[in-house]
């Protein structure tokens, strides 16, 4: 079982819901991503969803573009990302990350030497935007012979057949994007969630994590009461944006923010 | 060749290339857009209004002119150029949105959007929404937009709201990104006519098909005119839309050869070009795979052309797949070359072509020469050159 699924199941079995940072590698530098990782988990999340900083972000709103865009000025490209998440892998054996980004730099690395370089970096699982499950069987394939999760993002107009492509396909869990939009975008519906939720799990038995529109601790509580993982990357990357002549001060106000949505989260 | 040329298959892939790489949020609405198109293609009621509109309205057949003075000139094959310029709204552009606003409003869609380089696309799209009486938004790279300002007034005076786009390279590309992120969310009233033939399957086909109206009418009437076939096609690719049209109907007439010519803007050797078959590899952008200038991170690397139309850095599936079968041959024409074409078109025949389209006369200017005068070639001149005034005015140092 990979370390993604054994993660799922213990928080199922602890009745907790996983919080699930999104992060830009790289963003505002290189510097600054992995003491934030270590950071984060010391906070109480549980997976760390890295964004692979691409140069045509058709699928993200502003802020993760005005990100991709910091971390494309230090030439952080795919390879740059795996070796800051296999230098973090020494010293953090516990903690599932996955990759999510865009095709192309996967395409121009090669979907073999992807798969070796994201097996020998430690990386669990990876979710890439521009790759539904009618492309994506090669791929998946050869990343699920190093023990890596192939994860698939399901939209509000997605239906029962697609999830069911999708669990046939995808493992670990699946990113169920809230609205229809961009990331940072929109704003949340709960009971629509619910409705939703509903469908997807008569489909699979894989775990759900839901993002797109969670912005605090409430909206993270919310979502905890109906998912099985609460995905939050553009209200952290915001914090960021809002302190680029202050890096630390980014990420003490990041910390306090994953720190609250834990907390409700568990109350 | 023996077999009949029938790409793409089902499910959209030219051979490697093509396909269908969106997010998921994007997966239904493409759906329904395929059966619409698969069923109105059949559709009588649908191809006669089609038909109506673009004789009547955009003025087709455009003429198939024997550029008789050029060709004399060049001392080599005769040159016959498919007039596209002669449309309404000036390019080829317009055959396509048409048949896309047609299906949009079969769709029951209210809203269009689309993206636009040169602006000769937003120009057509903004005019067939004006007509339909449909609600229009079209990207533009800031960039794009300033070297534009012409068709960006136009479409402003057909009621499209021109949004200038600042991420990235604020070119083309920058421009689809940002109308992917509107169809993205808005997907329920809204329809995406995308300009050329790239994106998402069913795009590379269905524009295809829209734009083969080129190449079978310049078929019959080369046929007519000159009583024979042509013996080579040429024709500029930036996403490729016009080449594909002209080419397509030519593609079982094995002794045709086509042609397509990329801008090598500054020269392929300075990497400051948007020649993607010549000098890029595959990859995946924009919903499809195909031909891209990356770097070895995956980066899309920035573009360069005189002509906005060209400044793109993928180009549709098709001609990727073409070149691989070594059915077509992709060349490159640099900036200063396209000028050479522009100058040799305007003062030996009275025609002024579009920036993107001088890139075409320009390989013709090298290709003519080197053929017999008792053989032919068509090239696409896809559009005008009105909307260039500005870039060449600056160029030659006139304020106008």
């Amino acid at each position: 079982m990979s370390r993604l699924a054994n993660t799922m199941q213990a928080l199922k079995q602890a009745k907790r819901t996983a919080l699930i940072p999104f992060i830009t590698v790289g963003d505002p530098t290189p510097e600054f991503t992995l003491p934030l990782m270590h950071a984060m988990v010391a906070a109480g999340v549980d997976i760390i969803e890295l964004g692979v900083p691409f140069s045509d972000p058709m699928a993200d709103g502003p802020v993760i573009q005005a990100a991709s865009e910091r971390a494309l000025e230090h030439h952080m490209g795919l390879r740059k990302v795996l070796d800051i998440a296999a230098e973090f892998r020494q010293t953090d054996q516990a903690t599932p990350l996955v990759l999510m980004g865009y095709l192309n730099p996967i395409e121009i690395m090669g979907y073999q030497t992807f798969a070796d370089k994201a097996g020998a970096a430690d990386i669990d699982g990876v979710l890439t935007v521009d790759l539904p499950p009618e492309e994506a069987e090669e791929c998946a394939a050869l990343l699920k012979a190093k023990n890596i999760d192939t994860i698939f993002l399901l939209a509000p107009n997605s239906n029962a057949e697609r999830v069911k492509k999708m669990d046939t396909i995808g493992s670990g869990y699946l990113y169920y994007v809230s609205v229809k939009g961009v990331t940072g975008a929109g704003h949340l519906d709960i009971a629509d969630v619910e409705a939703k939720l509903a469908m997807i799990k008569a489909n699979t038995a894989l775990p759900i994590g839901v993002g797109f529109g969670v912005k605090d601790a409430v909206t993270a509580q919310a979502i905890a009461k109906v998912a099985d993982g609460v995905v939050v990357g553009s209200a952290l990357i915001s914090k960021i944006a809002a302190n680029l002549d202050n890096p630390e001060k980014a990420k003490q106000e990041i910390i306090e923010l994953l720190t609250s949505m834990r907390q409700a989260m568990d109350s | 060749m023996t077999e009949k040329y029938t790409m793409p298959d089902e499910r959209g892939h030219f051979g490697p290339y093509g396909g269908l790489f969106v997010a998921e949020t994007l997966i239904e609405p493409i759906k329904e857009l395929n059966a619409a198109y698969q069923h109105y293609l059949q559709d009588p009621e649908f191809i006669a209004e089609l038909d109506a509109d673009l004789q009547h309205y955009v003025g087709r057949p455009s003429p198939l002119y024997h550029a008789q003075r050029w060709s004399a000139a060049l001392g080599g094959a005769q040159i016959y150029l498919k007039r596209e310029d002669l449309n309404h709204t000036g390019a080829h552009k317009i055959n396509n949105t048409i048949g896309q606003a047609l299906l949009a409003k079969r769709m029951g869609k209210t809203r269009i959007i689309a993206e636009t380089g040169a602006g000769q696309h937003g120009v057509a799209t903004a005019t067939i929404a004006a007509r339909l009486g449909l609600e229009c938004v079209i990207y533009m790279g800031a960039v794009d937009v300033k070297r534009q300002t012409l068709n960006v007034y136009r479409m402003k005076l057909l009621g499209a709201r021109v949004v200038a786009v600042e991420s990235g390279s604020k070119t083309l590309k920058d421009a689809l990104n940002e109308a992917l992120r509107d169809w993205v969310t808005n997907v329920d009233n809204t329809f995406y006519i995308i300009g050329t033939v790239a994106g998402p399957h069913p795009y590379p086909a269905m524009v295809r098909d829209f734009q083969t109206i080129i190449g079978r009418e310049a078929k019959q009437q080369c046929l007519h005119q000159a009583g024979k076939l042509p013996n080579a096609l040429v024709a500029c690719v930036g996403g490729g839309s016009n080449a594909i049209g002209l080419f397509h109907p030519f593609i079982d007439d094995i002794n045709v050869k086509m042609f397509g010519v990329e801008a090598a803007g500054d020269g392929i050797e300075t990497g400051r070009h948007s020649a993607p078959l010549c000098a890029g590899r595959p990859g995946v952008l924009h919903g499809n795979r195909t031909y891209l200038m990356s770097d070895d991170d995956g980066e899309i690397i920035e573009t360069h052309s005189i002509s906005a139309g060209l400044d793109y850095p993928g180009v549709g599936p098709e001609h990727a797949w073409l070149k691989d079968i070594g059915r077509a041959e992709y060349v490159n024409i640099t900036d200063t070359e396209a000028l050479e074409g522009f100058y040799a078109l305007t003062k030996m025949e009275g025609i002024i072509p579009a920036l993107e389209s001088s890139h075409a006369m320009a390989y013709t200017l090298k290709l003519a020469p080197t053929m017999p005068k008792d053989e032919i070639i068509i090239v696409s001149l896809s559009g005008r050159g009105d909307k260039d005034m500005h870039t060449m005015a600056e160029f030659e140092g006139i304020k106008i």
